[in-house]
């Protein structure tokens, strides 16, 4: 082999990896780790805002990290950070969380709120966020225990339409009054 | 490039293997039980030495720290607002010894890096593998007469604890009309938005309690961080109260003080002012001086991939005292900069090559009490080096809405809750 075709095939390979950059991707504690200033130890926040993203489905942690990064979720810090990932390190990100328990908060809830909320429950959220919003199904996060202020920034932003809702969730929110949505974010965060 | 091949590693690691036959037997003999000692308990080196326990709980970790808690410098200024009390951030060792970390309250006085040996004042000796340095800043003597004793008149703050609760007091003692002077400090520092997001915690005690009162900063730089936001907090929160002078207006910003005086002084001015925060230049924390770890810039350098000092082999810098720009000299910075080094240590102690790393840094700073400000970013490896990673983190917009500026307040308690947590629990 020449040279100028060893240089050739290195260029290439060092291309494709990323500008000047040879090294694997980082391992999924490794990455998963870097989180943990701002949501907690293997995912489990201390509160009171930012959300616990320990047991996330890794469907729904990397479809919320690629909206963050695309700008297509709104946010205060989370996009500038999820550009920093390309989807292969947001996926090992995703496995890592799947794995980890979901975390169980304790929080200052309305007792009254939350029993309308429990009432409410079981038409208006139970279909996808079942078993109290314990369950990580693909496509939806967990609501069990997690910080309140933290569901009311979301369901504000799926109010203010700057996070798009999905349609079969759209039409059980636009039934809602504003009392009945923070009754069932309290009845939410109130799992334990 | 830096990388370590897997040529040169089996140097390495045949080197270290070579000198711990030699110079300690008794720990080859004794099974193998790897011993890592780490000087200093604060945010990196708390972080370090858990890490380093959850990912290998037979590596044998001592941590050596002068002092019995730990007050975090990130939220200080909260306290100066008075919106916060100087106990929340006041974090002891219980939680490290939980996961199996021997702390030891002493002072080291000696690192010898052939001898893989670790002396302190007590008198004892401690023998390593590998060897973790985070003694945070400690302070040069670029401004005339800032003493021991200056620093009671004209507290820095900028180590927390009693220091902060000393310019808190000052701040409470002063008479309503008078004048806060703070002087940052030159580039490179510990936490680079901490001088202006403090000129925002200051003002807004003041205009809760002495609305006749001002704050000028003599800045030894023409610039800072964040200085877009900041600026508009000033203007938003704080009209007419805070008057910022740059390095090329006032020939520098302070150059001397006279404590038994009073007076602080530019080249041209001397000042008598109600409270004077004076936060001198910066460098490494002394042990790292005295381990030969520094280098002329008076900060330690490493290798970007290990955080292992270019100085001397088997011991890695982390922290503020480490050469780790891009990354910031901040508390997320050094947890993240340790939770890196943890795994390279564990990975080299076992006879492993360290992995890639990546770190991230977000810095939030609270302007007034339903508005705050960040910059964030992430970092990788990129020839050896620490580097941006392009596209990535940047500053809050200047037009974020009062809604997203709220949220960020509560991001920014959640991050302290979180990190603190995470370093001492």
């Amino acid at each position: 082999m020449s040279v100028g075709r060893t240089l050739a095939v290195v260029l290439g390979s060092s291309l494709l990896l990323g500008a000047g950059q040879l090294s694997a991707a980082p391992t999924a504690t490794m990455l998963g780790d870097t989180c943990a200033g701002c949501h907690g130890t293997d995912g489990a926040s201390t509160g009171p805002a930012t959300p616990n993203i320990a047991g996330l489905s890794e469907t729904y942690f990397t479809d919320t990290m690629l909206a963050f990064k695309s700008g297509e979720r709104p946010s205060t810090v989370m996009g500038r950070i999820a550009k920093g990932y390309p989807e292969e390190e947001i996926k090992l990100m995703a496995g890592f969380f799947a794995k980890m328990p979901i975390a169980i908060t304790q929080q200052k809830t309305d007792a009254a709120k939350v029993a309308a909320g429990e009432k409410l429950y079981p038409k208006s959220c139970s279909k996808c966020h079942d078993e109290n919003g314990t369950l990580a199904d693909d496509d939806s996060g967990i609501m069990a225990s997690q910080w309140l202020p933290y569901l009311q920034y979301s369901m504000e932003d799926f109010k203010a339409g700057s996070r798009e809702m999905a349609k079969k969730m759209k039409k059980k929110v636009d039934k809602l009054s504003d009392d009945e949505l923070e009754a069932l974010l309290q009845f939410f965060a109130s799992q334990q | 490039m830096n990388k370590i091949n897997r040529r040169n590693f089996i140097k390495i690691v045949g080197g270290a293997s070579a000198i711990s036959a030699i110079g300690f037997p008794a720990i080859a003999a004794a099974g193998g039980k790897k011993q890592v000692v780490i000087v200093g308990g604060g945010v990196g080196g708390a972080t370090a030495a858990k890490y380093i326990r959850r990912a290998d709980s037979s590596v044998e970790v001592t941590l050596i720290e002068p002092n019995e808690h730990y007050y975090t410098c990130f939220m200080s200024n909260e306290v100066l607002g008075g919106d916060r009390k100087l106990d929340s951030l006041k974090f002891g060792y219980d939680g490290l010894r939980k996961h199996g970390v021997t702390v030891v309250q002493d002072t080291v006085t000696a690192i010898d890096a052939k001898g893989r040996k670790v002396t302190t004042k007590g008198g004892k000796s401690f023998n390593y593998d590998r060897c973790i340095v985070a003694p945070g800043i400690s302070f040069r003597d670029n401004i005339e007469g800032y003493d021991a004793a200056a620093a009671e008149r004209f507290p820095h703050a900028w180590k927390a604890g009693a220091q902060t609760a000393l310019l808190r007091n000052q701040l409470e003692a002063m008479p309503d009309g008078g004048t806060v002077l703070i002087a940052p400090p030159p580039n490179p520092f510990r936490c680079p938005p901490g001088p202006y997001e403090r000129a925002c915690q200051i003002a807004h005690y003041l205009k809760n309690h002495k609305p006749k009162s001002k704050i000028v900063i003599y800045d030894s730089k023409d610039k800072f961080s964040k200085q877009g936001l900041f600026t508009q907090a000033w203007e938003r929160h704080y009209p007419g109260m805070i008057e910022w002078k740059k390095a090329a207006d006032t020939g520098g910003g302070i150059m001397r003080v006279d404590a038994k005086a009073g007076t602080v002084s530019t080249d041209f001015d001397d000042m008598k002012v109600a409270v004077a925060n004076i936060i001198p230049a910066q460098k490494a924390g002394t042990i790292a001086e005295v381990a030969g770890l520094t280098d002329d810039s008076g900060w330690c350098p490493i290798t970007g991939s290990t955080f292992e000092s270019t100085l001397h082999k088997g011991i890695h810098v982390v922290g503020d005292a480490a050469i780790q720009s891009p990354l910031p000299k901040s508390g997320y910075a050094a947890n993240s900069e340790a939770k890196v080094v943890a795994a390279a240590v564990v990975d080299l102690v076992n006879g492993r090559e360290p992995g890639t790393p990546s770190w991230v840094n977000t810095c939030y700073s609270v302007v007034a009490p339903d508005d705050g400000i960040s910059v964030a970013m992430v970092y990788n490896l990129v020839d050896g080096k620490v580097a941006k990673v392009e596209g990535s983190g940047g500053l809050t917009p200047m037009d974020s809405s009062p809604a997203d500026r709220k949220r960020e307040v509560q991001y920014a308690y959640s991050w302290f809750n979180n990190i603190t947590h995470d370093i001492f629990n």
